[in-house]
């Protein structure tokens, strides 16, 4: 038995502290190592005995910065489990707390995280002496994701009124409306943001990557949908152990996911866009246009960008998700648990959260398996050190240094300390 | 000669970020706080860091790895305050449930290969390991007590933080009791107050993310659950969360476990 779980569980929880190595001899890179020593908290082990409504509360603990998309994933799964569908209202007002989350993590990353790599400031605090007016946009539009989770689900970091079925509490039509005004102030900072970030000066740097996103026959993919790739992947979530694979490397305490046909992927936003660009609004395609992007964007540094359009679709579909809102007769759909394995996989900020839980029939959890967006994006991230430093080698030490972190923050890595905590080593031989 | 600004530093130990990133999260107080000091160590948001004395650290997370239990002395020794922030710091935080298991079990549960994965047998609050100032609860922390904690550490003064249940601030927010009304369990009688008493004002009972109050009468809260027809098993659950290993709440977990 127990052999057996070693086999099945070969899984681990991500996120943290990264350090990256990059070994140079001569003009030659001989080793990068971008490794997560994070420590090891063990989410699926004491998962197991543990009560298929707990799973949203507890597994929101292992990213403070989207703990919405796992709890929405662990959400799925148990419904797909005990064959419940959530619908109308309810399922729009998961959309709309999915928005709030994406708008204050992008408006995280662009504006605290990102841009100061592009405008040569070590944080967005020395950023704010030059560019005030950029860094206080950026704080209000976080704080306008902020006020949509909050209200929905009680607090902005770990929210308490998810719950498997639906919420413990829904607003009334008057409460949600409260939100209208200063979202719309949102799509117009978002717009702005776009513009923005459309004039940094980014290096040449593209890969032909395998995109690999959540894709939905009506809409921009937040929770439902097959997962789909640029290079022939399409299929359900519950097939995803069937055509993806994580391996444990000893230099990371996270596992590196690959699909087994091809390799390394890339997930995310980039991914997101170039796989669903036809189920953007309007406004946003227009958007990304105007800032110069193509229907695919191929270079990461660009991300930067494609965040900010990513930032006005969801300003706009949440106040298309408030226009159209009317209260629901419950809180929830009733569930009832049994004997059942559930996948769920939903698009967290940063890239697909992939959830599996068996359960028995009581609904205790037997065993679970999860893969958060940055294990998956780790092998790609790599690759692109492997393709971006031998090109650059003859930038200054510093620089190099600083473009590396820059490279790997591209993937706003969950955890954005993660990056902002590299120990970036250039050992030249 | 200007007043040199005191030096803010945080630190990471094992953790969900959700804490320091309540820092990031006061919006309207950020820029101020900025100015107000000099942000010396903060890896989420700033990848320049300055060197030791530092007046006020803060640390999250808790102790997991032979070389975090190190660590932390370092940063006791390079500060003048240190304060620990969240339920991992304060009490082990989730990851402290390995307390009560086998962990060599829990790593082959997770990884592959286990020889690659260097941890500790128990994950521990920071206070086990180093004298700590002042410990701010939460799972996550309330970004207000944080502000406030950090105003009073820098003008010297004791932070204004309630140490009673839940129940005062559902009292104060006008909520209904769910557990005396609706019959819905709740950890709210035991639990420290700090997070606004959400859980009950969106109806549901309170899972006690902020850990055991001051001298909580745990066994009478669980008798009250058992009349409401709450089985043995989940009481051990309920008390065995984010706080698992917090004194009270961790006997309490064990009186249920059979």
């Amino acid at each position: 038995m127990k052999s057996r779980t070693i086999k099945v569980d070969c899984l681990a929880r991500v996120e943290g502290e990264g350090a990256l190595v990059v070994k140079i001899s001569g003009n030659q890179v001989t080793d990068i190592k971008f490794r997560i020593f994070e420590p090891p908290r063990f989410f699926e082990a004491f998962l197991r005995g543990r009560r298929f409504d707990e799973a949203p509360d507890i597994t929101a603990r292992i990213c403070g910065i989207c703990p919405i998309a796992y709890q929405m994933s662990a959400c799925h799964a148990m419904e797909d489990a005990f064959g419940v569908k959530v619908m109308g209202p309810l399922r729009a007002l998961r959309r709309l707390i999915y928005c709030g989350e994406w708008i204050e993590s992008h408006a995280l990353h662009v504006y605290l995280l990102h841009a100061p790599d592009f405008l040569g400031y070590e944080d967005a605090i020395r950023m704010a002496k030059d560019h005030p007016q950029e860094v206080q946009r950026g704080l209000r539009l976080k704080k306008a994701g902020n006020g949509i989770v909050s209200l929905l689900g009680g607090r902005e970091i770990h929210p308490v009124n998810v719950r498997v079925g639906g919420f413990y509490k829904v607003p009334s039509k008057r409460e949600l409306s409260t939100l209208t005004e200063e979202l719309k102030w949102a799509r117009e900072a978002a717009l702005d943001t776009v513009r923005w970030v459309a004039t940094f000066s980014f290096p040449e740097f593209e890969r032909d990557y395998e995109f690999v996103a959540l894709r939905h026959p009506d809409e921009y993919p937040f929770n439902e949908g097959r997962l789909v790739s640029n290079k022939g992947l399409d299929i359900s979530i519950r097939e995803y152990e069937q055509y993806f694979l994580e391996e444990h490397v000893a230099h990371s305490n996270a596992l590196h996911s690959r699909l087994k046909e091809r390799d390394a992927y890339f997930v995310g936003p980039q991914a997101r866009y170039s796989l669903n660009f036809d189920k953007l609004s309007p406004l946003s395609q227009e958007a990304a246009r105007a800032a110069g992007l193509g229907k695919t964007c191929r270079n990461p540094f660009q991300s930067i960008i494609v965040r900010s359009v990513e930032l006005v679709q969801v300003c706009d579909e949440a106040l298309r998700l408030i226009d159209q809102y009317e209260m629901p007769d419950g809180p929830a759909v009733k569930v009832e648990p049994r004997t059942s394995t559930g996948y769920g996989c939903t698009e967290a900020p940063r890239g697909i959260v992939y959830h599996r839980y068996r359960m028995d029939d009581r609904g205790i959890i037997l065993d679970a398996k999860i893969v958060p967006p940055t294990s998956q994006n780790q092998k790609t991230i790599e690759g692109d050190l492997w393709q971006f430093v031998p090109a650059n080698i003859a930038m200054q030490k510093d620089k190099l240094q600083w473009r590396c972190e820059q490279a790997i923050r591209n993937y706003d890595p969950c955890i954005s300390c993660a990056t902002h905590f590299l120990k970036l080593q250039i050992e030249t031989e | 000669m200007a007043l040199r600004k005191p030096k803010l530093a945080v630190w990471k130990f094992s953790s969900c970020d959700g804490c320091q990133l309540s820092l990031l999260d006061c919006e309207d107080e950020l820029l101020a706080v900025a100015g107000a000091v000099e942000i010396a160590n903060f890896p989420e948001a700033s990848r320049a860091v300055l060197k030791g004395p530092y007046d006020l650290s803060l640390v999250e997370g808790s102790i997991t790895t032979p070389h975090d239990a190190e660590r932390i002395h370092g940063i006791r020794r390079a500060s003048k305050f240190l304060v620990t922030i969240g339920a991992c710091a304060t009490a082990g935080g989730i990851q402290a449930l390995r307390n009560f298991k086998e962990v060599k079990e829990f790593i082959s549960i997770v990884y592959a290969r286990p020889d690659y994965i260097e941890t500790l047998k128990k994950s521990t609050p920071i206070t086990d390991h180093v004298f700590v100032d002042f410990e701010l609860r939460g799972c996550p922390i309330n970004k207000y007590q944080l502000v406030e904690v950090i105003s009073a550490f820098l003008n010297g003064r004791k932070p204004n933080t309630p140490l009673h249940s839940v129940c005062a601030e559902c009292k104060q927010r006008g909520t209904v009791c769910v557990m005396v009304a609706r019959g819905t369990p709740c950890l709210g009688p035991v639990t420290q107050v700090g997070c606004g008493a959400i859980c009950p004002a969106y109806d549901r009972g309170c899972y006690g993310c902020f850990g055991p109050k001051e001298t909580p009468n745990t066994s009478s809260l669980s008798s009250g659950w058992t009349q409401l027809g709450v089985r043995e098993r989940d009481l051990m659950r309920a008390f065995r969360g984010f706080n698992a290993y917090a004194e009270p709440f961790r006997r309490e977990s064990e009186a249920h476990e059979k």
